[in-house]
């Protein structure tokens, strides 16, 4: 950890890099974060004036599928810069220091700069039984969790995981694993959800932090909207097919060679809300939909719940697998027509003997008539 | 009892009538095209995308059909507190003691069938005015889930309104998988439903089942 951290700028300068690496990068994080170009001034200006902020990468019930989409992001310079010198000075999984040191650079930074550092959880968090289901230096992940926030500037949560439970909260939840949002309160929390997260959206996160100092606009569940407003729906280029009735019917049929719409295949882009249609994997070269497989939702609380992948409506809870909710409605309409029809029944076999009753009363009544006259 | 002296009752106004049959309408769209909009069916025709969009009329139909619904619906809510004795609020909620009374002699004469003696409410019997609560509330769940999955593709203002629905059921999936659940109800309510005002109809021949048309339904006059 150095004593005068260094901007951006100067940090890309000793590296060897040229102005004009820089601007080109400054621009390239501008566009990923959803900056319009005339905001690409302040960016550069960021960087150069702004000291790195001190990062605090937490590691608690995960994967690191999060941290390794991170260093595979599509720009050479976001593993170079930000992750390797936007002064990580603690993360489980990249840091040099181990034991008690890193234990020591933990503390060291939460103490030196109380209120400024940056904390970024990957990772949920179990709460049953005292969270003994994640200890890290004997403590537990909530303890650390608790104290490491106390002193952050805002909290990032990485992946699913941090921001609504991913897998580890799946029914039954055993260890209580919870994400941060419903755990810390008073701070600036930013989820960026995703099994993992894509990479520039994790960097364009970070950047908008860098360089405007302030959390970018949220939506109702804590996402940044640049990259969460749209569903994967709404972006997929296979989207024509879906408005034109043309679907997939199984995986291996005319439809599917076609490039179809995954709609019945359990496709869950039309209820997820991440930006892969737009900015796809692997340095843009695909996304699940355009390999042919349906979007699984792995961006959205509960993800894991609302099976099978394969059907589009998930099963019905109570019902066991693969009972849908239109399942159960179809045996309830039938249960139902069964008792309208035996009640219909039964209601004829008592009007006959009212109707009979009746004319024999009129008979009487007739009679009386006949007889007063 | 065949002799008895029976009168015509104005129970239904125009506005409630009107309600009425726009309701049955959009409802029977919206299970449709909501149904179709769940399970498509397969169409193994090979064309281009370009040359077709039934899927988007299909969603387009069941769209325009919501705010048909909603509004209709609002408009019944108010109706509920300027319309006639008929079709106040108060008939729809059972807190009177009476009407809780009543709600168990229709049960009895619904289910076990006991008694033909005709009822004592002119407009809707007790039983009948809880359900259609119940169904309010159904129809209210509708219009919430339905218009905070709408708001994610429309700027206009009234399905932002139930935007929060997404957020505090946990995201669209939670909110997909009970709006259709719920469909349910309304397929079984209308089955109930129509069997039911038959029924009645069949069995007390005060004109119940006409009377959402023309408005008038006939009562023993020593019950008014």
């Amino acid at each position: 950890m150095l004593e005068h951290p260094l901007t951006m700028w100067q940090q890309m300068e000793s590296l060897g890099y040229t102005r004009r690496d820089f601007l080109r990068f400054a621009s390239w994080l501008a566009a990923a974060a959803g900056i319009e170009a005339s905001g690409i001034g302040q960016v550069v200006h960021a960087m150069e004036t702004k000291p790195r902020i001190p990062v605090l990468w937490l590691h608690f019930q995960e994967c690191t599928c999060c941290s390794e989409s991170f260093i595979r992001s599509s720009h050479p310079i976001v593993a170079d810069v930000l992750l390797d010198k936007i002064s990580l000075d603690y993360t489980e999984t990249l840091m040099a220091a181990a034991g008690h040191q890193a234990e020591k650079s933990l503390h060291d930074t939460m103490k030196k700069y109380k209120g400024e550092y940056l904390l970024l959880v990957e990772g949920a968090i179990p709460t049953n039984d005292d969270g003994v289901y994640c200890c890290i230096g004997g403590r537990s992940a909530q303890d650390i969790l608790t104290e490491v926030a106390e002193g952050a500037k805002a909290i990032v949560c990485w992946g699913s995981c941090a921001s609504n439970g991913c897998i580890q909260a799946a029914s039954p939840n055993p260890t209580g694993a919870t994400p941060v949002h419903t755990l810390i309160s008073g701070k600036p929390i930013i989820n960026v959800p995703g099994c993992p997260p894509i990479a520039e959206v994790m960097a364009g996160t970070i950047v908008h932090l860098l360089a405007f100092d302030r959390i970018p606009q949220l939506d109702g569940l804590g996402r940044p909207k640049a990259f969460f407003s749209r569903r994967v729906h709404d972006t997929c280029y296979r989207r024509p097919n879906y408005d034109a009735g043309l679907f997939v019917e199984s995986f291996d049929d005319e439809n599917a060679k076609r490039g179809y719409c995954l709609y019945k295949m359990g496709c869950r882009g039309p209820v997820t809300y991440n930006a892969c249609g737009v900015m796809r994997w692997n340095n843009g070269v695909s996304y699940p939909i355009q390999s042919g497989h349906g979007c699984i939702g792995c961006s959205e609380e509960k993800f894991w719940d609302y099976g099978p992948f394969y059907q589009h409506l998930a099963s019905f809870p109570g019902f066991g697998i693969e009972t849908t909710a239109d399942k159960v409605g179809v045996a309830l309409g039938i249960a139902t027509a069964a008792g309208i029809a035996t009640h219909a029944i039964s209601t004829n076999i008592r009007k006959r003997k009212q109707i009979q009753q009746e004319i024999a009363g009129s008979d009487t009544i007739a009679d009386d008539t006949k007889g007063g006259a | 009892m065949q002799h008895a002296q029976i009168s015509r009752v104005y129970v239904w106004q125009l506005p409630v009538r009107f309600y009425h049959w726009i309701n049955a309408l959009s409802v029977l769209v919206l299970v449709i095209t909501g149904y179709l909009i769940g399970s498509p069916p397969a169409v193994q025709s090979g064309s281009e995308a370009s040359f077709g969009y039934w899927f988007g009329t299909v969603r387009f139909v069941h769209f325009l059909a919501a705010f048909l619904f909603f509004f209709n619906f609002v408009y019944r809510i108010y109706w509920g507190f300027v319309g006639n004795r008929y079709a106040r609020w108060q008939n729809f909620i059972p807190y009177r003691k009476e009407q809780l009374e009543e709600v168990k002699e229709v049960l009895k004469v619904d289910i076990f069938q006991r008694s033909v003696k005709p009822l004592e409410s002119v407009g809707h019997n007790a039983l009948a005015g809880i359900t259609y609560f119940i169904s309010f509330i159904a129809f209210l769940f509708q219009c919430i889930t339905g218009f905070g999955m709408y708001a994610a593709m429309s700027k206009a203002a009234l399905p932002a309104l139930f935007a929060w629905i997404v957020p505090l059921m946990g995201g669209d999936f939670a909110v997909r998988q009970w709006h259709h659940a719920m469909m349910w109800f309304f397929v079984l309510f209308s089955m109930i439903h129509v069997y039911l005002v038959f029924y009645h109809d069949y069995v007390e021949a005060r004109g119940v089942t006409s009377s959402m048309v023309g408005g008038w339904k006939f009562v023993e006059k020593h019950k008014l």
